[in-house]
């Protein structure tokens, strides 16, 4: 068998059969699920908690009615109580909290207080306040003795979304989501970052085992060091993908029973319409359909998919890939040369900082690229090989030219070979250096050495 | 035809010449050894020989022909900083590195079985070697370095570690890889193993050789004007105008006596003076242990260093 494929195989197995890549393969998912479920269940439990809260005026009865009922909150208005009343006694009497309007309300704006024991939701506190609002405005309006001020106000309701449309060359146009896109570009940008530090960190680890144990000299008596290395920096990439397709088999597999078994069915039907309505929602006028509040989050949800729809999806993936790969390539040699250098993991400081700097400026670049992916910062860095794998698949959600996709993949091709061919250098000779304490210096006459 | 050869090798390192127009020349089915001091260049000749660093000048042959990549499955390397993975199971690591050294799978276990048993370390095959003492480790190290049975063994220390048993055991399955055919370099500081095991012996010290040919010669040559004489029961020689007494031991009913000649020709002058003391077993020149020889060569030449 090529010796080579030995290394890979060697680096594979004795990595995946280990307890804490088991471990963590199995938990991640887990870990994952609930991020997802959580807050889902979250949302689902609201019902249950049901709150009956009294509304005190103080001098006047201004704006009794004036807040709805909400499907987890009833408001008691409660004429001839004073707040010291019921202020201690309202838990007692089964109130969940006292909404307090003072009557300097019309001009102080924090006028009005809720009393309650427990933090109230963020939700409830819009829903009062803006009731209130909109009364008052309604107040003052009257003021003004507009006739049928009523019917303006109902009419004049409005509700403003901006729905983005890009128009490509062909001028068709596409209805974009700059959420989603956002979205993707921080979960893009920020996993390239996490599974390039994590297994280049494993290759240097790797090396510094195989020196510190003094096992590689018996090994390169039989291997070429540029075998070994390479060997052992494929067969991490192959644990990380392994790792990276159970992940997601089992998110969504736990994600898919925990749905069917906890979620109530409601939410499950109004998921399964999504996609059949998508047809229907062609992309000409939105936000056409009123009514029901239920039906205007079904439109949000079916224009939020739509768009996702109309990522280039073909294109997203084969760059994740693509610079995933090359990324690792990249930072793992690096790593390996690292590793090869120094005697022991507390050495690696000095050396580290040079290769996790670009890693890091990467990360932020990417960041700032969901503000402004056509910043020229952006455009430089997803440009630049050290940091293209993690800004350039941050940038790419939101359409980058072919060009510079192609010129970013040139640069970062012929990078990995120069990188490649300088790591084994290094490593050749540093992986049988033992005992002093290696310099920048000393690194620089190891890339200069002939043969 | 010698086996092994290397031809006026020289390598430079940026600030250090670690080997300088060093020769040696391995007959087959012999044992090698490789002496000098810490520093030597010896490690450095080795990885030559082991193609891990290629020599600035200077050729390496194996066989007669200048040495290639595929050689590495004709030599076997006990490196003297040597070490396995400490997380995998004895076993498993051990067939890796024999795969590594062009066996099939089934041919490296088939040989295995066979070493593991000679060396007595069957039972520890499934274990973690993080489990193992040194000195199992070592042995582990060893059959994995003999096993593709190459034409040119190479150990570099290997008795560091071992228990006095042990050193024993290894020596004699050096001696019995020597009897199948196999052509050893053995590189030490041991000067009793050399004595014990070595046929032919290069000394290197500062890059450069200064000592080198057949261990028997070699002692012959630094003998002087030394004799060991074995009288039966408690005898004492004076010294006269041909010889002086160094020292005396009665021991066993027979006394041990070196002594050392004014002049090596009067041997016969000698020799009548001991039959005249008491009753002579054994009249032999003291040969120099190779301990001597090797602290001797390398103090002269650093000392002739120290004065130019």
């Amino acid at each position: 068998m090529n010796k080579t494929s030995l290394i890979i195989q060697r680096e594979y197995v004795t990595r995946v059969r280990k307890k804490s890549f088991i471990i963590m393969t199995l938990l991640t998912p887990l870990l994952l699920a609930l991020i997802f479920v959580v807050p889902a269940l979250v949302m689902s439990n609201n019902d249950k908690d049901f709150k009956k809260i009294a509304v005190i005026e103080d001098g006047g009865d201004l704006f009794k009615g004036v807040i709805p009922d909400t499907k987890d909150a009833e408001f008691v208005y409660l004429t001839n109580t004073s707040l010291s009343d019921i202020k201690s006694t309202f838990s007692e009497k089964g109130y969940y909290g006292v909404l307090y309007i003072s009557d300097l309300v019309t001009t102080v704006p924090n006028a009005v207080q809720l009393i309650s024991k427990k933090q109230p939701p963020i939700g409830l506190l819009d829903h009062i306040s803006n009731s209130l609002e909109k009364e008052i405005e309604r107040q003052k309006l009257l003021g003004y003795n507009i006739e049928n001020l009523d019917e303006i106000l109902k009419s004049i309701n409005s509700k403003v979304e901006i729905q983005t449309i890009k128009i490509d060359e062909e001028g068709k146009s596409k209805k974009t989501s700059t959420g989603i896109a956002m979205g993707l570009a921080y979960i893009s940008g920020f996993l390239m970052y996490m599974l390039v530090f994590m297994f280049g960190a494993q290759v240097m680890r790797g090396v510094i085992e195989e020196k510190t144990s003094r096992i590689v000299e018996v090994i390169i008596s039989s291997v070429k060091p540029v075998q070994l290395m390479l060997g052992k920096i494929i067969g991490i990439a192959l644990v990380g993908l392994t790792q990276f397709a159970i992940w997601i088999m089992l998110t969504l597999a736990i994600v898919a029973v925990v749905q069917s078994k906890i979620l109530p069915e409601k939410t499950i039907e109004q998921m399964q319409q999504i996609p059949q309505s998508l047809g229907q929602a062609e992309p000409s006028v939105a936000g056409a359909s009123a009514g029901t509040p239920a039906a205007t989050q079904m439109t949000q949800l079916q224009s939020l998919f739509a768009s996702a729809m109309n990522q280039r999806w073909g294109l997203i993936i084969f760059a994740f890939v693509f610079y995933f790969i090359t990324g690792y390539l990249l930072y793992a040699s690096l790593f390996a040369a690292i590793g090869s250098a120094v005697d022991n993991e507390t050495e690696t400081q000095q050396f580290m900082l040079p290769v996790t700097i670009p890693i890091i400026l990467g990360l932020i670049v990417a960041m700032g690229t969901m503000q402004n992916p056509e910043s020229s910062i952006s455009f430089w860095f997803s440009i630049i090989p050290l940091t293209s794998p993690i800004v350039m698949v941050a940038r790419i959600p939101f359409d980058v030219p072919a060009w510079e996709i192609a010129l970013s993949m040139a640069l970062m091709l012929v990078t990995i070979v120069a990188c490649i061919w300088m790591a084994a250098k290094i490593y050749r000779t540093g992986i049988l250096m033992y005992g002093k304490k290696t310099s920048y210096k000393e690194i620089w006459k190891w890339l200069t050495y002939k043969g | 035809m010698p086996l092994f050869e290397a031809q006026n090798v020289t390598k430079r390192f940026a600030t250090q010449t670690a080997l300088d127009g060093v020769s040696i020349s391995v007959p087959e089915k012999s044992i090698y050894g490789l002496l000098g001091p810490n520093g030597a260049g010896k490690t450095t000749l080795i990885r030559i020989i082991n193609q891990i660093t290629a020599p600035d000048s200077g050729r390496v042959m194996l066989n007669g022909r200048p040495i290639k990549p595929e050689d590495v499955y004709k030599i076997g390397y006990l490196p003297e900083e040597r070490g396995l993975y400490k997380k995998m199971k004895v076993g498993e690591q051990a067939l890796y590195l024999a795969q590594l050294k062009g066996l099939t799978r089934a041919e490296a276990m088939r040989r295995l079985r066979y070493w593991f048993k000679k060396l007595e370390i069957t039972d520890w095959w499934g274990k973690k070697v993080e489990e193992l003492s040194k000195g199992m480790q070592q042995k582990v190290q060893f059959a994995t370095t003999v096993l593709h049975e190459p034409q040119l063994l190479i150990f570099d220390e290997p008795f560091t570690g071992f228990d006095p048993i042990n050193v024993r055991q290894i020596k004699d399955e050096i001696l019995f890889l020597r009897e199948k055919g196999a052509t050893i370099i053995f590189a030490t500081h041991n000067m009793g193993s050399v004595e014990e095991l070595c046929d032919n012996i290069t000394l290197i010290n500062k890059a450069k050789t200064i000592l080198e040919g057949r261990v028997d010669t070699i002692r012959q040559e630094w003998a002087g004007n030394e004799f060991d004489v074995v009288f039966d029961g408690e005898v004492t020689p004076s010294g006269n105008a041909h010889f002086s007494v160094i020292r005396s031991q009665f021991e066993k009913g027979r006394s041990n006596v070196r002594i050392k000649a004014a002049d090596t020709r009067d041997t016969n002058e000698i020799i009548r003076s001991m039959t005249a003391a008491g009753t002579v077993i054994a009249f032999n020149p003291a040969l120099p242990s190779m301990n001597d020889i090797f602290i001797r060569v390398v103090e002269t030449k650093n000392s002739e260093a120290a004065k130019n």
